[in-house]
């Protein structure tokens, strides 16, 4: 009964469930009431491909990407077990798979085996990694910890939130939000037609793991002398890694389903036996893989020639506070969305192509969604990657002496749409809610003569470009709705030293 | 030779054919019965939600206590139970098992010593007054314009108000309800629930300078109530204001003058704007405190246009001398 209990599969799914719940409860903890130093990146600092590819783009590994040691030695050691013991999106694909899935027993073996199509990943992971050599950080796009951690941001917690009001005060809007909901709904819904889709055909991180697991200490082994060939062990393989003949072992994900589903007692995980088969190495065109890399060579010269914010200063790319200046902070993003998350007023939004295809779901703020919060630095907390690098108040602010504070942009008036200036009405809200001090916005008080003849004392803001600091609250609060007649542009950014206007600042 | 498809239709008999014209005839029927239901003029139906009027939260008026009272000294707690002792004490506002809700002004993101919201501390002592009347609960809610997690919680009035005894209601966006305030320039306009589910309300405001309107006191921090695009108020912001005191009447308003913000407001942000005055003025006219306030600001009554006009509705009277005002030091 006991054994039945603690039965290899059953103590896997334990991990499982633990580590899928501490993936949704630390992002769920990253928000001004709940982040009290809790390390919400946590498997985003795990993420070998993470590491090594912002340490190509930077040649740094900064802070918690250290950690992702641990899994590359215990990768070397056993295998690549992150898969289907880790990592939040191979747990949901094969809950997700399995629930999809209820067939024969023959066919499950027929889905289970070995596609040449798995090879697919590794050319994906050579692409991204050619590009990151030459200083630009894709990997966000594929990395399935950035990937999970982004649709759950920006699609799954609102969408929970939408009915029942539990996770937010106010519904989070996102921009291009339903389109990043329908692709985490395609990944899941790959599963119906081949159980874990995305993690054999897609997962470049799947592909470095399994480049790393070339040679694992401890592996599946199968016993020939024992082994009847009923094909059994196919039954509910994770990795479709053919443990029924030359196992595949950059493939295999080491469930251990196999020992258990195998009737003859012939597979057992650890060192080889003396009649131990055969196994497969790495199973990839030399030739295709080397034709990706070039293609990934070709692709960066393609993405850096056109207009983007890395190029050119692009007026709706207001990054959060504390951004490295554009070159590296593209070089360290990997648009993973934990600052979308922590964002209080969710004024961080995914990016589309404003700031080019290489800053595709990189954050950019949008100032009539939300402000950044004067006092406020948890975006530059949570960001597993220094592409935020982590402020104090006292450093956002500008407190300390002959310390300027942090500018992310510079606010305009549009005469022909505010209130005051275009229709003699009285407003100033921007006034009001300007959290300098003194306030960055000021205004003079005049007397207009209106179409009747009346005299009228109106205030009229103005903006004093050397105090604004670009917060965007008052674009946030304009109560012209639309299009506000107060608008943030990135001109002006601490980060920058060329996106400025004035002569002396 | 015949057709590899060969699997036939069965025959239909009489009874059949009968049995499934009536069935398709009883299909018909229902699609048309539907159609005739459902037949509309109007393109969509019109959603016939509740419109909701504020209460009067007032008690009865006995006229034998002082219509103000001001209290300096520098123990918050104990000028607010000082200042409402002299206006007949938490009794005569609140019934035991009453629900109250407090109105502090917590807009903005700023430190108590700011001076941007009401001092933690006088919140916290209406809340103790409240429960020792045996209010069956109090309730504190404001409508921030920053973050109200963050507004409520750096202002300090979470953990005063918590360790009094109270409970922060924070509206989300499905606790507005419409509601018709019957004013000149505001009519129907989104108000956070909890006004609707409550006996008394308490106003707690703290007194600031503001740029449009000149001051920010107890009148203005009505707004607090209201959701929706109330920036828009400012196009007529003391019309807006005469409007807002006319629909609602609170019970009670206690003012907090302790450190009152004399520039740069509503915002602040520069302890160097904030005047130290150790005052807590309590009282049931809200225009009576208004101008009382007002001496803090270097403002007189004439100076603000919505003063006149909730005088002209009947609000209440602006002229101090008039006045029984019950002064003291604690």
């Amino acid at each position: 009964m006991i054994k039945r209990i603690l039965s290899l599969r059953n103590i896997r799914r334990t991990y499982a469930a633990f580590f899928l719940i501490l993936f949704i409860l630390l992002l769920w903890l990253a928000g001004f009431r709940r982040l009290k130093g809790y390390e919400t990146p946590l498997f985003l600092e795990l993420d070998p491909l993470t590491a090594i590819t912002a340490f190509l783009t930077s040649w740094t590994v900064y802070k918690g990407l250290a950690l992702s040691l641990i899994i590359i030695v215990g990768t070397l050691f056993f295998g690549r077990f992150f898969c289907s013991w880790v990592c939040p999106l191979g747990i949901i694909n094969q809950i997700v798979g399995s629930i999809f899935i209820k067939l024969r027993a023959v066919d499950s073996i027929a889905l289970n085996t070995y596609r040449v199509l798995y090879r697919l990943k590794y050319y994906i992971l050579a692409v991204l990694i050619a590009v990151a050599l030459f200083g630009s950080l894709q990997t966000g796009l594929f990395d399935p910890i950035s990937f999970v951690t982004r649709s759950f941001t920006v699609s799954v917690f609102p969408a929970v939130n939408l009915s029942r009001g539990w996770l937010y005060m106010k519904q989070p809007l996102f921009n291009g939000g339903t389109l990043l909901g329908i692709i985490f709904l395609l990944v899941i819904f790959a599963n119906r037609f081949l159980p874990r889709f995305w993690c054999r055909v897609v997962c470049p991180l799947g592909a470095l793991l399994g480049l790393l697991s070339f040679r694992p200490v401890f592996r599946i082994w199968r016993n020939v002398d024992r082994c009847t060939d009923c094909k059994k062990c196919l039954g509910h393989c994770h990795g479709g890694c053919d443990p029924d003949t030359a196992l595949r072992v950059t493939e295999c994900h080491v469930c251990m389903n196999c020992i258990e589903d195998c009737p003859e007692d012939a597979i057992h995980y650890g060192l080889p036996e003396s009649a131990s088969s055969v196994q497969m190495p790495l199973d990839v065109s030399r030739r295709r893989l080397i034709e990706t890399a070039i293609a990934g060579a070709v692709l960066f010269p393609i993405m850096r020639s056109t207009i983007a914010s890395g190029a050119t200063a692009e007026y709706r790319v207001i990054r959060p506070p504390g951004s490295l200046a554009e070159k590296d902070f593209l070089r360290r993003c990997i648009k993973c969305g934990e600052c979308m998350k922590v964002c209080p007023t969710n004024a961080i939004q995914p990016a589309l192509f404003e700031a080019g295809f290489e800053g595709l779901w990189s954050p950019v703020l949008i100032p009539r969604i939300g402000y950044c919060e004067y006092n406020c630095v948890l975006c530059s907390r949570v960001c597993p990657t220094g592409a935020i690098a982590p402020l104090t108040i006292e450093k956002k602010l500008g407190r300390g002496i002959g310390q300027k504070p942090l500018k992310i942009g510079t606010a305009f008036y549009d005469r022909g749409r505010c209130l005051p200036w275009a229709m003699n009405i009285d407003c100033i809200v921007c006034e009001e809610v300007c959290p300098t001090s003194p306030k960055a916005i000021w205004f003079q008080t005049v007397d207009v003569e209106l179409r009747d003849g009346q005299v009228k004392r109106l205030k009229r803001p103005y903006m004093d470009p050397d105090i604004c600091i670009g917060c965007g609250i008052c674009e946030t609060k304009c109560p012209v709705r639309d299009k506000a007649a107060v608008r943030v542009t990135s001109i002006g950014e601490t980060r920058s030293t060329t996106n400025r206007i004035l002569l002396k600042s | 030779m015949p057709s590899k498809h060969n699997k036939r239709e069965p025959e239909v008999t009489r009874r059949q054919f009968l049995l499934r014209t009536a069935a398709t005839c009883g299909l018909a029927a229902a699609a048309g019965l539907g159609g005739y239901l459902f037949y509309s003029s109007q393109p969509v139906r019109r959603s016939d939600t509740k419109i909701f009027t504020f209460r009067d939260f007032r008690t009865g008026e006995r006229k034998v206590y002082p219509h103000l009272a001001v209290v300096h000294g520098k123990d918050a707690e104990k000028m607010v139970r000082a200042a409402v002792d002299k206006i007949g004490g938490m009794g005569r506002f609140v019934s035991p098992g009453e629900r109250v809700l407090l109105k502090p002004n917590a807009s903005w993101d700023r430190q108590p010593e700011q001076a941007a919201n009401t001092n933690p501390f006088v919140v916290s002592a209406v809340v103790k007054l409240c429960i020792e009347a045996k209010a069956s609960e109090v309730w504190v809610t404001d409508v921030s314009v920053n973050d109200p997690f963050r507004c409520f919680s750096r202002s300090g009035i979470e953990e005063a108000v918590k360790r009094a005894g109270g409970k922060i209601k924070l509206a989300t966006e499905n606790d507005f309800v419409p509601t018709d305030l019957k004013g000149e320039s505001l009519k129907v306009w989104p108000v956070s629930a909890f006004y609707h589910r409550v006996d008394r309300l308490i106003n707690l405001p703290v007194v600031k300078h503001h740029s449009l309107s000149k001051c920010t006191m107890a009148m203005k921090n009505l707004y607090g109530s209201l959701g929706g695009q109330r920036n828009r108020l400012h196009q007529d912001i003391n019309t807006s204001i005469a409007d807002l005191v006319t629909a609602i009447r609170p019970t009670l308003t206690v003012m907090d003058a302790t450190r009152v913000l004399k520039r740069n407001g509503p915002t602040g942000g520069n302890i160097n704007d904030v005047a130290i005055e150790n005052t807590v003025i309590a009282g049931v006219d809200l225009v009576v405190i208004e101008s009382y306030g007002l001496r803090f600001l270097d403002l007189k009554p004439e100076d603000i246009p919505f003063i006149g006009m909730a005088e002209k509705r009947g609000i209440g009277v602006s002229d101090l001398r008039s006045l029984n005002i019950a002064e003291a030091d604690v």
